[in-house]
């Protein structure tokens, strides 16, 4: 268990973390825009990972996940708008948020435990559409949620003195928010994965791997199967709400049309095509899932240019067609996953018993 | 000898399938007590009952001296009754290693804030955790294929696992529903020894065989079930020569 | 005018189309175990490829009935032919795959044909030639139109249909073993392959007809118009217990007469001027508009979920599904 790597292992590290922190300025010479969208991957890794507890982790299907990344979107964008004209401080907001998204997922998961896998998936479906309803017309009487406009003019984040929203110069080197933002995120889904790996190997992990693997023979090993499967809702729920914070900060606006179906679906798409129930193919899956569409939204249209001498087809049409086909794919060729869950070994001591 | 579980009147149906019919029975400290009865007698049922899977129509359990009736399957582990099943319930894609440890979960109290902040007392836990469960690993013989897929073991190192992982609970009761099914005759000797060996430990077996060679030489009283009643209880030898169980497995044309 | 009986009218009405649809998510789910989740997309490319062969034909002076029953011809072919090809293509490789592999395809090919769709059918709401006149007949003081009577009409009689061919045929008889259990029925002589592709070929056709009902009763077809109905449908599906072929039959039915219903009258229930005296503040705001109504119509799609997670709570296996005992 307590193996240490080797040099070369820790030199790989220490090289992808360089990679890493210094990618955003290699972003931004190709444009600003690829840094928010890695910032957007990096959000959909946090949601990811909190949706590989429910299902990846626990086998829960569910298909309604992005409901609590609404639910933490709004949370933070009704702190900290105009709207109702509180402005209160991230650290405020961000464990509010998260224990309202927790809160949710408890709402959800309590009423669910006794449901067999389809049916979770269609009531968590149902869910995630509820809530968006609601979003959408929490305007009248009162107005809430300000209904299909949404709500505008978040407060960006601001932890101390450092405003995310602003450029800077440091030193020479120009410094956009999103560049920040990137940073911040960066330093955030690390946090994030490490927590999920300790999770996954640790007694509450084991237990919900068995009530994936089998919930009768779990129970006869003393699995409160009730308490355990309501922690991984509570959990993956909360990591939801957290990205739905950050979502609501980095983007400035949020609306009911961000939380819609087909977002629930990505983000199980990329638990699913990662591998499920490995925390590095589902980081895979996230960035890959995250990337990928954007690619060709950029690259289909000048590759139409070239071949036709104009667009034939709007770019968005193919972009989804390829995306499409891409899912099937994979998954005929590689069925569990790009990175496939694996048996997990343990280096063994040799004790003296 | 102290008594360790009473059955008292344990009635089950399914639909129109009396599985059980008011079962008594008691179980005394460190016995090894067989159940047998011809195929669908209820043996499982009565198992499924005592472990919570099922809530009995009527009846009770006095288990260690405390009424044991309608608990859930998880309180049952934790009272201390583990079990095994007849058609082999690993958890499938899991070590063999980590279904031992799981088994460990009933009494260790790790939670969410221990694992994410690996203090002290989480790191010595989960140490303790698996060194018992390699050391349960050894006592049942497989500790080799500790790092092994646990579907992945022939039939007969699955059937130790899930004995392995029943033994991590520390149960008092070890309830084991045809672990000899599909095993070779050294094999099945192999586990007569482990059966022995688990009782010299101090744990209470009760155990559904149809092996009637292992049941007569491991087994101290044996228990007969037919159609969901009891027939027969008493010594091996006793219960062999006894003409309704001889009627009852040749009335069914069992071959046992 | 009777508004709970017209509710149950209009709500019977679009409930029998999603019992059909309904019964194309059951009857393969019952089968293997897959949430067809493109099953949506079909019931909308019956509705496109109707609209066109409709709107070419609108002005031929032919009779309006022949036009639609044309074009329900073209649109059953077509679907069958997407549905078959998607078990072939998308499903059928996958049987052995971990459960949710199959899920994550069908939402592949729910996404392609969806914009294979839109490069035809562009994105545009598209608006059914109104060829056929609405005639409208009195029912104990309700309003029911002929469109309405011959899609309750047609839905019964596919339903009696299917009911007929899968209790009643040989295929229906290796449908039904198949269900039960694929090892033994491939053993008992079954062809299983064949099986599935003819649940899908069926589930397909009577998508595709739902699909021609849904565009001519509502005049408007969208590539996107799937969605919603497929989730509907499907919901419908669970609620009756899925891979039960009756209980999608019951559910669909009831969902739809749960949505008009409540559609209707959710306004009402929530007008808190109704209670106005409970608070000065109600009174006075209610003085100056008669209405607060908490919860308006416009949360009509909230229903069938809601019914959905009511029903599954109290039954969890659904209405008619059966009660799975866990076998230890
Ligand atoms: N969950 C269940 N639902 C319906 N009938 C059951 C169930 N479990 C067991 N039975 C029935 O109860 C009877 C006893 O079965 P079981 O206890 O498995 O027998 P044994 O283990 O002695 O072979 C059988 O007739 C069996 O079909
Ligand atoms: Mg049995």
């Amino acid at each position: 268990m307590n193996r240490t790597p080797p040099v070369a292992v820790w030199a790989a590290v220490v090289l992808i973390a360089i990679v890493l922190i210094l990618l955003p300025f290699a972003l931004s010479q190709v444009g600003t825009t690829w840094v928010r969208i890695a910032n957007f991957a990096m959000l959909y890794v946090l949601l990811a990972l909190g949706l590989n507890i429910v299902v990846g982790f626990a086998g829960l299907l569910d298909l309604g996940y992005i409901a609590f990344y609404a639910v933490g979107a709004y949370a933070y964008a009704l702190l900290a708008s105009p709207h109702f004209g509180l402005h209160l401080p991230f650290w405020v907001i961000l464990p509010v948020g998260a224990g309202i998204a927790a809160l949710f997922g408890i709402l959800l998961g309590a009423p669910t435990l006794k449901l067999r896998g389809d049916y979770l998936a269609i009531v968590t479906l149902g869910f995630g559409e509820i809530v968006r309803i609601f979003l959408n017309n929490l305007s009248r009487p009162l107005n809430i949620t300000n209904g299909p406009q949404g709500i505008a003019r978040i407060d960006p984040l601001r932890l101390g003195g450092l405003d995310f929203s602003t450029y800077e110069t440091y030193a020479g080197v120009l410094v956009s928010g999103p560049m920040k933002y990137y940073w911040f995120l960066l330093l955030v889904a690390v946090a994030i994965i490490v927590l999920n790996v300790r999770l996954q190997n640790s007694r509450i992990g084991r237990a919900w791997e068995a009530i994936r693997e089998d919930e009768i023979a779990a129970r006869a090993m003393g699995i409160n199967t009730r308490n355990v499967k309501l922690l991984a809702f509570a959990m993956g729920a909360t990591f939801g709400g957290v990205a739905g914070g950050m979502f609501s900060a980095i983007q400035g606006f949020v609306s009911p049309e961000s939380f819609v179906l087909v977002e629930s679906i990505m983000v199980i798409s990329m638990v699913v095509l990662g591998g499920m129930g490995n925390i590095w193919g589902v980081v895979l899956g996230a960035v890959l899932l995250s990337f990928v569409p954007e690619i060709l939204r950029w690259t289909v249209e000048p590759v139409q240019h070239a071949l036709f001498g104009r667009a034939l087809v709007e770019p968005e049409v193919i972009r989804m067609l390829i995306f499409g086909l891409a899912l099937v794919l994979v998954m005929l060729f590689r069925p569990a996953g790009l990175l496939p869950s694996a048996v997990r070994k343990r280096e063994l001591a040799e004790r003296a018993e | 000898m102290s008594t360790l579980l009473e059955a008292n009147g344990i009635a089950k149906r399914f639909g129109g399938v009396q599985a059980l019919t008011k079962v008594s029975f008691t179980i005394g400290k460190g016995e090894i007590y067989g159940l047998i009865g011809p195929n669908g007698a209820g043996k499982t049922t009565l198992f499924n009952v005592l472990t919570g899977i099922y809530a009995p129509d009527e009846g009770s359990f006095v288990f260690d001296g405390a009424p044991f009736t309608g608990l859930k399957p998880h309180e049952v582990a934790g009272g201390g009754i583990a079990r095994t099943f007849q058609n082999i319930r690993l958890f499938a894609n899991l070590s063999v290693l980590e279904n031992v440890m799981i088994g460990r979960h009933v009494r260790t109290r790790a939670g969410v804030i221990g694992a994410i902040l690996r203090n002290k007392r989480t790191v010595a836990e989960e140490r303790d955790i698996e060194k018992r469960a390699l050391g349960l690993l050894d006592f049942v013989g497989i500790r080799a294929r500790a790092n092994d897929q646990a579907g992945s073991l022939p039939y007969g190192d699955q059937r130790r696992l899930e004995i392995a992982r029943a033994l991590a609970t520390e149960p008092k009761l070890l309830a084991l529903d045809e672990p000899a099914a599909g095993m070779n005759a050294s094999e099945t000797l192999g586990l007569r020894r482990l059966l022995e060996e688990i009782r010299q430990d101090g744990t209470t077996i009760l155990l559904i065989e149809h092996d009637m060679r292992l049941v007569m030489g491991v087994c101290d009283r044996v228990l007969v079930l037919d159609y969901g009643e009891r027939i027969a209880e008493g010594l091996p030898a006793e219960v062999q020569r006894d003409p309704k169980v001889i009627e009852a497995y040749l009335g069914v044309a069992h071959a046992a | 005018m009777d508004i709970f009986l017209q509710q149950v009218i209009n709500g019977l009405t679009l409930g029998s189309v999603y019992a059909i649809v309904a019964l194309g998510y059951t009857m393969v789910y019952g089968i293997i175990q897959l949430i067809n989740f493109a099953h949506g997309e079909v019931v909308m490319i019956g509705a496109m490829v109707a609209f066109t062969v409709i709107t070419v034909l609108a002005g031929g002076g032919m009779p309006p009935l022949v036009v639609v029953l044309i074009g329900t011809a073209c649109a059953v072919p077509v679907c069958v032919l997407v549905g078959y090809s998607m078990e072939r293509l998308a499903y059928r490789p996958l049987r052995r795959a971990p459960r949710l592999a199959p899920l994550i395809t069908a939402i592949g090919v729910s996404i392609i044909l969806q914009h294979l769709a839109m490069l035809v059918w562009s994105r545009n709401v598209l608006a059914f030639p109104q060829i056929i006149r609405t005639e409208i007949y009195e029912l104990a003081g309700a309003a029911i139109t002929n469109v309405q009577i011959a899609i309750l009409a047609i839905c019964m009689l596919m339903m009696l249909g299917l009911a007929l061919l899968v209790y009643r045929t040989r295929l229906g008889t290796a449908m039904r073993a198949t269900a039960q259990n694929p090892q033994v029925a491939g053993l008992m002589g079954v062809d299983i392959n064949r099986v599935i592709a003819a649940t899908f070929v069926i589930g397909a056709a009577l998508g595709a007809v739902a699909g021609v009902m849904v565009g001519t009763y509502y005049g408007v077809a969208q590539y996107t118009m799937g969605s919603l109905l497929g989730l509907k449908a499907f919901s419908a599906a669970v609620l009756g217990g899925i891979g039960n072929i009756p209980g999608a039959m019951v559910g669909g039915l009831l969902l739809g007469v749960v949505e008009a219903l409540g559609a209707g009258y959710i306004g009402d229930f929530t007008d808190l001027c109704k209670v106005a005296g409970v608070s000065d503040w109600l009174t006075e705001r209610c003085a100056a508009d008669p209405h607060f109504i908490l919860f308006g119509s416009n949360y009509q799609d909230v229903f069938a979920f809601v019914v959905l997670i009511l029903v599954l709570v109290l039954r969890p296996s659904g209405l008619l599904g059966e009660r799975v005992g866990e076998r230890a």
